[in-house]
């Protein structure tokens, strides 16, 4: 075997690796979270047990079942460290701890409704008595398997705020015992907007990824978010809100293929080529936002998102979009969430349909200066009136903001179509 | 099975209703009944608080509460459950008996 045949086979065993990591990552963790009740110690035995891989696998091969390798690699290790530890404190010398098997926190425990170990680890790190944002970041962590910088990315937060506000979640759970489970159906309906809450959140990270060394698009996170969302509609069939959520994302899955281009560009949805969307996607989740048009109820968030996308996909090519109905649907919304972002998105739509005056003027003056899509969103507008000078600005000051290089390049392109100087 | 403190949380002492009083007895029983009893009761005000230096040998006491607070701890529960989840249904409960905000806090190691 040449040299180069030899680098060939080992990086392919590391991309190997890589794709391992992202399909594994929460499995591994969640098994080893179930079995001795200790996210830490889940996580960090499965970060060595994936180092062992990186050293390991590209000599002796990529084993047969790389997640059941790395399982019970972690396994092991975890079980070495608790021994060491016991070892380590005279009065836990004979503690129990030196079986095989230890701690049986969940062993003899219900599943729950399901028996998926990323579902229950989503639902504990999810507990109410978590901060909001505290449950976000632990679920992208420990089951997205995103990094400390990439979450702090995501929230518009420090890096050790961030760290320091996972490591306090990870420390309650493990201090107050909070259980490893799914809850109980009477605790459901109070548990799963968290939950829904996060899942959109992973989803949104995959869709367009917050920081530029990430893919832009990352199809592992959509489709796990999209994933874990069908298995709690499994479990609250009824429930409208998991199911819009389910439709929202199918709906802009359904897109994703069209939204970058050959040489890594976003492309808009009103650039994309819409031949190339995934008409099974687009008909399941159209059906879902016809259900629950026929169940009368009033639609939260993210049955109103749903329709939004459905009124975007019904369309076959731009000109056909019912922007009336968008921005009724945008007017609806903005009456359950009038934060700055929904208005944003609104004046988006009312652009279409009033004009980029009036969606100027309803844009100046929101309070999102920090935000990449607010100075893009003016850019646009202002280029489409013509304000080439400050539209140059404003997509500046987008692009400086801007964390998802396939989106940078799509600004740099369009301040580069500017007329002027 | 996981000891936890429920503290409850006042700002006026000896306040409790007949009502609540009630209520709280009903609560207790039901603890008592299924297994999660260690021990409660209600605290004097903190002016009848004594702080006890005794570290470098010579005890010094110092009339009154270490912190100066507008809300302090009225009175408390132990109580044993087999996990979080069900302490934390009894802290609602407990909430609701005695008609005050409960604090939920595991023993450490316990």
């Amino acid at each position: 075997m040449t040299d180069v045949e030899h680098g060939g086979t080992a990086g392919r065993r590391l991309g190997e690796i890589a794709r391992v990591h992202r399909e594994e990552w929460a499995r591994v963790v969640a098994t080893l979270a179930r079995r001795f009740g200790d996210l830490d110690l889940a996580e960090d035995m499965a970060a060595e047990a994936l180092a062992t891989a990186v050293e390991r696998w590209p000599v002796d091969g990529v084993p047969p079942s790389p997640g059941g390798w790395l399982t019970t690699t972690a396994h092991r290790k975890a079980i070495d460290r608790i021994r060491r530890e016991a070892r380590r404190e005279e009065k836990h010398r004979e503690a129990m701890m030196l079986s095989d098997t230890p701690e049986p926190l969940g062993a003899g425990e219900p599943l729950g409704a399901i028996e998926d170990d990323r579902l229950r680890l989503v639902f504990t790190c999810c507990h109410p008595v978590l901060a909001m944002e505290a449950r976000v970041a632990l679920t992208l962590r420990m089951v997205g398997g995103l990094t400390v910088p990439e979450i702090a990315r995501a929230f518009l937060v420090q890096e050790t705020a961030m760290g320091r506000r996972i490591t306090r979640a990870k420390a309650k759970i493990k201090a107050a015992r909070i259980p490893y489970r799914v809850p109980s159906r009477a605790d459901l309906p109070a548990r799963v907007t968290g939950v829904l809450a996060v899942l959109y959140l992973i989803f949104n990270e995959g869709y367009l990824a917050s920081a530029p060394e990430r893919e832009a698009v990352r199809g592992d996170l959509t489709a796990e978010a999209i994933r874990l969302t069908r298995l709690v509609r499994d479990l609250m069939p009824a429930d409208g809100e998991v199911a819009g959520l389910l439709a929202l994302m199918l709906l802009t899955e359904a897109r994703r293929a069209a939204r970058l281009s050959a040489s890594g560009e976003l492309v808009t949805l009103d650039e994309q080529d819409r031949g190339s969307w995934d008409r099974a996607l687009i008909a399941e989740g159209h059906a879902l936002v016809r259900s629950r048009l026929a169940s009368g109820q009033a639609p939260g968030r993210y049955q109103i998102l749903a329709a939004i996308n459905a009124v975007h996909t019904d369309a076959r090519d731009v000109r056909d979009t019912d922007w009336s109905q968008v921005v009724a649907l945008y007017d609806q919304l903005v009456r359950l969430d009038p934060s700055s972002i929904v208005r944003l998105n609104r004046a988006i739509a009312v652009a279409e349909l009033d004009g980029p005056e009036v969606a100027l003027a309803a844009v100046d003056g929101l309070p999102l200066d920090g935000y990449h899509a607010f100075h893009a969103t003016r850019a646009d507008l202002l280029r489409r009136l013509g304000r080439s000078e400050e539209s140059r600005a404003a997509y500046d000051r987008a692009i400086g903001l801007a964390g998802n290089s396939a989106e940078t390049a799509y600004l740099i392109r369009r301040r580069g179509q500017l007329a002027g100087p | 099975m996981a000891q936890y403190l429920m503290s409850v949380l006042d700002d006026t002492t000896d306040s409790a209703t007949p009502e609540e009083m009630s209520a709280i007895g009903v609560f207790n029983e039901q603890l008592d009944a299924e297994g999660h009893w260690v021990f409660a009761g209600g605290l004097a005000s903190p002016s009848t608080a004594t702080v006890v230096d005794a570290r470098d040998g010579q005890p010094v006491f110092t009339d009154g509460p270490y912190l100066e607070s507008k809300e302090y701890l009225g009175g408390f529960w132990i109580i044993e459950a087999p996990e979080f989840d069900v302490a934390l249904r009894l802290a609602a409960l407990a909430s609701k008996a005695c008609n005050r905000r409960v604090e939920l806090r595991p023993f450490l190691g316990a």
